[in-house]
């Protein structure tokens, strides 16, 4: 073999290394910037009198976000509730029972649903809730993000379920059980680290929407008031601190981008850790 | 015998009206959006997508300034996003330590699921100061919006790539390197061309998630219905303007043109990611 | 014919006439008969694909829970049409055993032995803790798992596992337990302990295994039937069918001219 043309094969070889490892370092390192320069700007902000007092009036320094902690919990708190157990039943179907051409729609659809925006499902719940009722309320705003749960829950309940092996159906049903109660009792409880992982991870996805939250939850600076009226949620109170012209708010912005952060990482760490050695 | 069978029916029977929610959600929403845009469709007609002019005050509306936002901001975030991305899983794939790439691959689904909002965030402190010294007159604008979305598509692009290349049979690599070839030439010659169909599917799926993006271009376009040739002037796009003024929306008019914005950016979102689903169950079928 | 040649008395508990059985059109079994004898332990040989597995699980409708399988003849346990029985009750008379052992990988050691009984709607505890002792004794398994039965079934050996499934499956009380290759995931040691423990419960229900090894079924039998290629090609008591066959392919089969 002719050595200066082996040589240059390995100079590229070495360069094109170097050039896909600078891309992964940009790829994983920009998450190293976001934490690292949150932290940084968000950690000296953050106190137990900001986590449980409300904000102040505008113009005054200082105050908190409790109101945003509260109203995020409570607007992902409902959407979880109603669009976990939605989706993972409908998921049970499409795994359990899902041929033919009705299986075929819902597939499709929540095919359909997961690729569209988050804003255009909180136009949905605007023009089904906000609109009809004349305002802003955190029922509109926890129901669109249970529109956007749902589709995801449903999918990846129905991947998991398929990862449980025909045979664990046969033996359950070899024994004379019933079909569903096969399904109820003995499959679903298989995968449910699995269904419970994916159900976490959309939820975690749905706490950081902003979007779908702009017009149906709306945003307020007073105490939660019940589900039939605008509420405070932490991506919402973000974007309107980031984009306020006031240092002050800047910081609380950073703030609450430090809670927010905290909480969507964990539950992915932890949903992450805990699938791992199943 | 019967209350069993009547058992296995009911549990059906419901787990299948669970199931029904989601086509129903779909169905409902294109037709609530239908109709809450009826009137811009019926005043404007098609000519709404090539309209130049938004004017709430006269209630004029043209889409045609968001379209092109839109499309050039994700157009922007694709071309810096696509090489570093198919690079990144390159090397994730072909060429790490296995270690290594698994704790960088770690790192990357988490960027994934940064919130919007607090990218923007990022882009509203970082890069804008950073764009204005570089020479950008506002700071913000589309090719500020375009790096935003660039970071916020990556770890897709990333992600899909690799679980692409993750396919290609290892006795075709193996034949490739029983030749003598460099582990980039198997790359090259082997990994990436068995792959061009399912990047191409990752990179759809990516673009599907630009257009709709709505946070992160918000904070940074700059939010001005005008379309100008130079890249880092102030712009606006689809997801953005519904974002800013559905809220304070001051006439029926102005309500219902920015649903028609919507209604059309679910179609252009649909069409993106059926092509990318059509391109990757093709893989799939293949696998 | 075969059924000729079968010279006992004892009882038969399930008769086959003219099964026939298929997957989407593509026919498996072509009128298949047997029947059954009650305490026995008959066992199903053929080489794959030859059918053996398709007819146990049309024996108690497992079968049928494969899409696009169709079923179709005369199945008689003691007297009534199995075909006709709800399938679930059918499975309670009839229990089943697979190739590769499967507890359920959520429950634990007890918990599968009892399953069957939880699940149809068994709640008194002490009742349930003597069933999983009873079956668990009967399958050989009661001593090596008598001081961890809160373990998790799937922690158990290969073998440890198989024998779990088959103490699953005896709680339930069947009539007839059906046995598809049960050993042939399992090393030598472990087939013996099973092959043992179908000697031993014999005495209390009828056992239909199917398995590719003759050496298997001439231990643990007393009938065998040969299966070719969807027919069933002889039936009868397995000493005199493994030495002085009837069938040309019978002799071929054991002789190991093929398969």
């Amino acid at each position: 073999m002719n050595d200066a043309v082996y040589a240059r094969r390995r100079k590229v070889n070495a360069l094109m290394f170097a050039l896909t490892a600078a891309c992964a370092a940009v790829s994983a390192g920009s998450l190293l910037m976001i934490l690292g320069y949150i932290v940084w700007k968000g950690a000296s902000s953050v106190s137990w009198a900001f986590l449980v007092n409300l904000p102040k009036p505008v113009g005054e320094q200082g105050g908190g976000i409790v109101n945003a902690i509260v109203g995020s919990a409570k607007v992902v708190g409902l959407a979880g509730l109603v669009g976990a157990p939605v989706g993972v039943l409908g998921g049970v179907y499409l795994s359990e029972y899902g041929r033919g051409k009705y299986a075929f729609a819902v597939r499709y659809a929540a095919d359909v649903m997961n690729g569209v925006p988050s804003i255009v499902v909180g136009l949905f719940a605007y023009a089904l809730i906000v609109h009809p009722m004349k305002r802003f309320s955190a029922l509109a705003g926890s129901a669109a993000l249970a529109f956007i749960m749902i589709p995801t829950v449903l999918r990846s309940t129905e991947e998991f379920l398929r990862l449980v092996p025909g045979t664990i159906r046969e033996a359950a049903l070899a024994l004379g059980v019933p079909r569903w109660k096969v399904t109820a009792f003995v499959v679903v409880p298989t995968a449910g680290r699995g269904i419970l992982t994916g159900a976490l991870l959309a939820l975690a996805r749905v706490s950081g929407e902003t979007a779908p939250l702009v017009f149906t939850a709306f945003g307020n600076r007073f105490a939660d008031n019940g589900w039939l009226n605008p509420i405070a949620t932490l991506p919402h109170t973000i974007y309107t601190y980031a984009i306020s012209p006031y240092e002050d708010w800047h910081n609380q912005a950073w703030a609450a981008a430090l809670i927010l952060m905290f909480f969507v990482l964990s539950v992915n760490l932890a949903a992450r850790l805990w699938l791992k050695p199943s | 015998m019967t209350a069993e069978r009547a058992g296995d029916r009911l549990f059906r029977m419901s787990v299948a009206g669970f199931a029904g929610v989601v086509p129903l959600a779909a169905a409902a929403l294109a037709w609530q959006l239908a109709r809450e845009s009826a009137s811009t469709w019926k005043t404007f007609g098609p000519a709404f997508l090539w309209t130049l002019t938004w004017d709430p005050v006269a209630d004029v509306f043209g889409a045609l300034p968001f379209l092109y936002g839109t499309a050039v901001s994700s157009l922007l975030a694709l071309l810096i996003a696509v090489p570093l991305g198919v690079g990144a899983a390159v090397f994730l794939t072909e060429l790490a330590p296995k270690r290594l790439a698994d704790l960088l691959m770690f790192a990357v689904e988490l960027l994934a699921a940064v919130p919007s909002v607090i990218l923007g965030l990022m882009g509203i402190f970082i890069l804008v100061p950073l764009m204005r010294a570089l020479g950008s007159p506002y700071g913000v604008g589309m090719l500020t919006a375009g790096l935003i979305l660039a970071f916020m598509v990556l770890p897709y692009i990333t992600a899909i790539t690799r679980e692409v290349l993750l396919t290609v049979p290892r006795p075709l690599k193996e034949a490739m390197y029983a030749l003598g070839a460099t582990r980039w030439e198997v790359v090259r010659a082997v990994s990436l061309p068995f792959s061009r169909s399912g990047i191409v599917g990752a990179v759809f799926l990516s673009l599907g998630r630009a257009l709709g993006e709505t946070m992160a271009v918000t904070m940074v376009i700059g939010n001005t219905p005008r379309i100008s040739a130079a890249l880092h002037d102030p712009g606006y796009s689809m997801a953005a303007v519904i974002a800013n003024e559905l809220a304070e929306a001051a006439s029926d008019a102005h309500l219902s043109a920015l649903v028609a914005i919507g209604l059309t950016l679910m179609a252009v979102t649909i069409v993106v990611n059926g092509a990318a689903r059509l391109l990757l169950y093709r893989l799939e079928a293949r696998g | 014919m075969a059924e000729a040649l079968v010279t006992s008395a004892a009882k038969v508990v399930m008769s086959v006439r003219g099964l026939r059985a298929g997957y989407g059109g593509a026919s498996v079994l072509k009128s298949v008969n047997l029947d059954v004898r009650e305490k026995t332990v008959t066992a199903i040989i053929g080489p794959s694909g030859c059918g053996k597995s398709t007819l146990i699980r049309c024996l108690n409708r497992m079968h049928e829970a494969v899409p696009g399988a169709t079923c179709e003849g005369e199945i008689l346990l003691g007297g009534r049409d199995a075909l006709a029985l709800d399938p679930v009750l059918l499975r309670r008379e009839v229990g089943m055993v697979f190739q590769r052992p499967n507890p359920f990988p959520t429950m634990s050691i007890a918990q599968n032995a009892a399953a069957g009984l939880v699940l149809n709607g068994a709640r008194d505890r002490a009742a349930l803790a003597e069933a999983v002792e009873k079956s668990l004794r009967r399958a050989a398994l009661w001593d090596e798992v008598k001081d961890k039965l809160d373990a998790p079934g799937a922690s158990l050996s290969g073998g440890q596992q198989q024998r779990l499934c088959i103490a699953r499956a005896l709680a339930v009380e069947p009539r007839v337990l059906l046995l598809d290759e049960p050993c042939s995931a399992l090393d030598p040691i472990a087939t013996a302990r099973i092959e043992e423990l179908l000697l031993e419960i014999k005495d209390q229900l009828t056992v239909v295994i199917v398995t590719h090894n003759m050496q298997q079924a001439a231990r643990v039998s007393e009938y065998t039937a040969f299966m070719l290629l969807g027919e069933m090609v002889e039936y009868g008591e397995t000493r005199r069918l493994f030495t002085k066959p009837a069938d040309k392919r019978t002799e071929d089969y054991i002789t190991g001219r093929f398969g």
